[in-house]
């Protein structure tokens, strides 16, 4: 019997081998077939009419502990592809898109890559988080392929000269977040709570503490979390308490944050909570009271309350498609379609150059550009760094309110 | 010394949840001998149903809590009649497989059907906090409850077994289900009440979880399934105190641990302890000690 | 004479299931070579190949452990994590020392397995005192242990030597141009990616010869002696946990191998519970169980198999782990139920019957 079902098993895998190897544009068909649904009209017209087209990758998970994240991006890079093509599209070629998930791993993030280089992408917005992120740039290192990551923070992310991003890197935010409070005397007493299994996290936390010497304030209390044990935040919570903490600083995202603010509510305590632009979301946490949330600071690239025209367009087409209000997440992703955009048109290059040639002439047009979206004004890129300032973001009446 | 004492209730309350889910894991392992990998995300979507039916259809708490009693039972007799039962016979390993596969797939279609954001869940409990001490000592009303239902289960668990006739058809098949079969006691029947209790028991810890620690996704079952499934098998696998007493004692060292020793090595400690536990006591605090025969 | 005979057959066909399945290996990496040869392989599977060795090798390594020792280990992952970590360490300081990637990534093997063998020892002794679904949970909680604990070393080093602190990499006081090289839970970056489809096949086939060597060797029969009967095997002799400990230990130090190749694969390493923690474990037990226990080349079969399933169920989207799932309890299901092997007995019937029709 063992020997039928290795036999079913064997034939499985000489088919799967076929169908992976017999020809990659046979999947690439297969794939843009699927895209086509999810890309619109437009993109299908023209692919119809056989004119050539700029192939845009997305990786990121959507499924996972962390697929929160990677939908967010998903839905803003669709926004922006959706409003390019129906504007004409890059120098008159429309926009293909494809997103694959990596379910927030390193090693499912470069077959998410090798499946889209397959397809036939030529320049990649991602990956969503840091780990991937980094793993994912050695490949496209190697390839030549202009990436550009929304939302990935470690200071590695970015450090070939074909990779950029669109948020702000760890380092930064830490450091400003010191300065901010410092400066603003905000606090003599802070405590930290990070999430010590996160990059993110405890990159912020590092470069923060580091800041903090120069500082008039004094770090009193850091308790950490892992990924394994983020339900329960009594302890650390009561351990600020207990240090006498007047601020709290939460360098962690949306989703942790909503359960420590709802324990130190329910402990009674009540300092000034100071975040960092991961913070963003908290107020669309379906059904969460908003009061809990009421002073909490943090910095961030966007506010969607802002009154800016260009974030409003972004703003109302989200809510109006995937009926929630975008995060910062959303908006990197989004302004990072764009910046593919300008880099393009500054090129002038042209969807028949392959992959490698297009990543040159990007990278080589990259110092002209100077970009204006909805993560910031007149943004430059040195090292691939972008050169924006954070907003300073306050919930006051439950709406994110810029100071 | 009031800092201990807080330490220590906020470790009963976490516990207390972890073992109204190990109770379930326990009853489970004791009848039908496997290891029901996908309990943590029929909690998961207990909680969900609670959080569709009380904060989505707004209905009160009481009707939503038993809507979702009722609807875990159903998922959990369906899960075993048709992913379970056909393996009744088969190797352990094949049926643990299968829970696995039970479980991711509960997960996605939590994910499919609510998505991936974070909901914030509005506690069902409505009783005001005990502040002790002068203010020093806050109990919250989630805590009172929990630890309440959590006492309350156990020994309606433990008299149910003893008393009533299924409980009794219970005990016999997990003691020999050959020869329980052979005295007449149905024992399909039994393994499919078992995994109602088992079920009906993952509602209520869904409940209760998500109103102590307000945030839900498809995925917060998972951990709390595992760190109970540890809490079992520290007690004693099968045994319906060892359950309750493995489940309080993993949230109090996981608490304490966390307070007193290191906070981002308290994974590392609740796993140190049980491997401690184990070696002394190779089948758990209470488990039985079963003597190998030739 | 009679029994003599059976016997010599017996021998002459194990030897050429064993020669059949390195013949499978050695032939899926002729194949594979060709097409990528002649420029046939998509960039997916090309991708897909170092990952897939890795697989079959913890598969393989694994079944050691559950199919031929009888011991249910939900913590093999914890062995990679050791193996992938104290290579890709070694790797990253011994970079500019060694710039020949051959000898290096040949130290790195070495030390992979040799350090998740230590561990394997160290675990082993005190887990396989305990029993069945204990045993399963007490190496659950070393997997874990090990996955917590590598999150939280900060490693450096400067001038003065090396500098460790579990707490940021601030507090290990490194001098200008110190080089940070385990760091949290950012893990090893930078690891050269030293790993190959041909490295990886020449370690499977390593791998089956110490595994299927030993299976066949008088301490693998006394092993499975005790997987069938610990009490009669102790009876007659056999040191039992001596015996389990050694196959506990090889398949801990496979696993480490396995982790080398993941190690040097990617050019970040990190600890997660999505790579190292128990569902990775569980992962590599479901290549184990789907492949059939105790067989070896089934379970080569299933690691391809599963591996490459989830990455071409990518069309579908949102619905692709559904769908995984779907497809896992019902193979169960198939493989294991009454009803399934009924089904199963019948096709077979159906072409045996062809055949002798055809005959």
């Amino acid at each position: 019997m063992k020997k039928a079902l290795s036999l079913l098993l064997v034939g499985a895998m000489t088919l799967s081998l076929a169908a992976c190897g017999n020809s990659s544009s046979d999947s690439a068909e297969t794939d843009s077939a699927a895209t086509e649904e999810s890309t619109t009209t437009e993109a299908s017209d023209s692919e119809g009419s056989g004119e050539a087209v700029f192939k845009i990758g997305g990786i990121g998970p959507i499924t996972g502990g962390t697929a929160i994240y990677g939908t967010a991006v998903q839905n803003g890079i669709q926004i922006a592809v959706d409003e390019i093509n129906a504007a004409g599209g890059i120098n008159g070629y429309q926009i293909n898109y494809d997103f694959q998930d990596d379910e927030g791993d390193s090693e499912k993030a470069i077959n998410a890559y090798n499946t889209l280089k397959d397809w036939g992408m030529q320049v990649l917005v991602g990956t969503v988080t840091s780990a991937p992120c980094i793993a994912v740039a050695e490949e496209t290192h190697n390839d030549n392929m202009f990436q550009i990551t929304p939302s990935g923070t470690a200071v590695e992310c970015v450090q070939y000269e074909n990779t950029l991003r669109m948020c702000f890197s760890d380092p930064t935010q830490g450091t400003e977040s010191a300065k901010y409070i410092g400066e603003n005397g905000m606090a003599t007493k802070v405590a930290v709570i990070y999430d010590s299994s996160d990059v993110y996290s405890t990159g912020i936390y590092e470069a923060f503490a580091a800041e903090a010497a120069n500082q008039p304030f004094e770090i009193v209390s850091v308790e950490a979390f892992t990924a394994d044990s983020k339900t329960d935040f009594s302890v650390q919570v009561q351990k600020s308490k207990e240090a006498g903490a007047d601020l709290l600083f939460m360098p962690f995202y949306y989703t942790e944050a909503s359960l420590v603010l709802a324990e130190c509510d329910k402990q009674g305590y009540e300092p000034v909570f100071f975040g960092c632009d991961g913070m963003d979301g908290i107020l669309g946490v379906e059904n969460f009271d908003v009061a809990l949330a009421e002073g909490l600071t943090f910095l961030a690239p966007f506010v969607a309350k802002s009154e800016d025209e260009m974030v409003q367009n972004f703003v109302t087409k989200y809510e109006e498609a995937y009926g929630e209000t975008p995060n910062q997440f959303a908006a990197d992703a989004y302004d990072s379609v764009y910046v593919v955009k300008a880099a393009i048109e500054a090129a002038g290059a042209t969807p028949d150059m392959s992959a490698s040639d297009l990543c040159d002439a990007m990278v080589g047009a990259m110092p002209s550009v100077t970009y204006d979206g909805v993560t910031g004004k007149s943004i430059t890129w040195t090292d691939g760094e972008p050169n924006k300032a954070p907003l300073v973001v306050q919930v006051v009446n439950g709406e994110y309110t810029e100071l | 010394m009031i800092g201990f004492i807080s330490y220590l209730v906020n470790g009963i309350s976490l516990g207390s949840v972890y073992a109204i889910i190990a109770l379930g894991y326990t009853m489970v392992y004791g009848i039908a001998k496997m290891l029901n990998f996908a309990h943590g995300d029929v909690i998961m979507i207990g909680a969900f149903v609670v959080f569709s039916t009380v904060s989505g259809a707004g209905l009160p708490p009481v009707i939503g809590v038993l809507i979702s009693v009722v609807a875990c039972t159903l998922l959990g007799m369906a899960i075993e009649r048709i992913a379970y039962k056909p393996l009744r016979k088969a190797s352990k390993l094949a049926v643990l497989i299968t829970a696995i596969g039970v479980s991711y797939f509960l997960q996605n279609v939590a994910l499919l059907i609510y998505g991936a954001n974070t909901k914030s869940f509005t506690s069902v409990v409505t009783i005001e906090p005990l502040t002790l001490a002068d203010g020093a000592l806050v109990i919250s009303g989630e805590t009172i409850v929990t630890v309440a239902a959590c006492i309350i289960i156990m020994i309606g668990l433990m008299t149910f077994m003893k008393y009533s006739k299924s409980g009794r058809a219970m005990l016999a098949v997990s003691e020999d289900s050959g020869a329980a079969q052979l005295m007449g006691v149905n024992v399909n029947s039994t393994i499919a009440l078992t995994f109602a209790i088992g079920s009906a028991l993952a509602a209520i810890a869904g409940v209760l979880l998500c109103s102590s620690y307000p945030s839900l996704t498809p995925y917060t079952g998972s951990m709390p399934g595992i760190k109970a499934f540890v809490a079992a098998v520290f007690g004693g696998i099968g045994s319906i105190p060892g359950a309750f007493i493995g489940g309080i004692l993993l949230g109090v060292i996981e608490i304490l641990g966390k307070a007193y020793v290191s906070s981002q090595l308290a994974d590392a400690i609740v796993f140190a302890v049980l491997i401690i536990v184990l070696l002394v006591k190779p089948t758990g605090l209470l488990g039985k000690q079963i003597q190998e025969k030739v | 004479m009679n029994g003599m005979k059976t016997k010599t057959h017996n021998l002459s066909r194990t030897t050429k299931s064993n020669i059949i399945t390195y013949g499978i290996v050695v032939a899926a990496y002729i194949i594979v070579e060709i097409f990528l040869r002649a420029g046939m392989v998509s960039s997916l599977l090309e991708g897909l190949l170092v990952p897939l060795c890795m697989y079959v090798i913890l598969a393989v390594s694994l079944n050691l452990t559950v199919g031929i020792s009888g011991e249910l280990s939900l913590g093999h992952a914890g062995f990679m994590c050791v193996g992938a970590f104290s290579s890709a360490f070694f790797s990253r300081c011994m970079e500019e020392m060694i710039p020949a990637a051959g000898i290096r990534f040949t130290l790195a093997i070495l030390i992979g397995t040799v350090f998740a063998a230590l561990f394997g020892i160290l675990i082993g002794v005190p887990v396989l005192r305990l029993k069945g679904d204990y045993l399963a949970i007490v190496t659950l909680a070393f997997g874990e242990i090990i996955k917590n604990v590598v999150n939280v070393i900060y490693l450096g080093r400067d001038s003065r030597g090396f500098h460790i602190s579990t707490k940021d990499s601030i507090s290990l006081g490194l001098e200008q141009g110190g080089d940070v090289i385990i760091k949290g839970p950012q893990g090893i970056t930078g690891t050269p990616n030293d790993s190959t489809f041909l490295i990886g096949v020449v370690l499977i086939l390593i791998t089956l010869f110490i595994v299927i060597n030993l299976i066949n060797s008088r301490t693998g029969r006394a092993i499975m002696a005790i997987r069938d009967n610990r009490i009669a095997a102790e009876s007659i002799g056999i040191n039992v946990t001596k015996y389990k400990l050694l196959a506990f230990s090889v398949s801990a130090a496979l696993a480490g191998t396995a982790g080398v190749l993941y190690a040097h694969n990617l050019s970040t390493l990190q600890a997660q519970p999505k790579n190292f923690g128990y569902n990775m474990s569980i992962t590599i037990l479901v290549f184990v169980v789907l492949g059939g226990i105790g067989n070896i080349r089934g379970s080569m079969i299933a690691a391809v198999v599963l591996t490459l399933l989830p990455e071409l169920l990518r069309g579908l989207n949102d619905y692709r782990m559904l769908i995984y799932a779907v497809i896992l309890i019902a193979t169960m299901i198939f493989t294991s139920s009454p009803g399934g092997q009924e089904i199963q007995e019948r096709i077979k019937l159906f072409f045996e019957r062809k055949k002798t029709k055809e005959a």
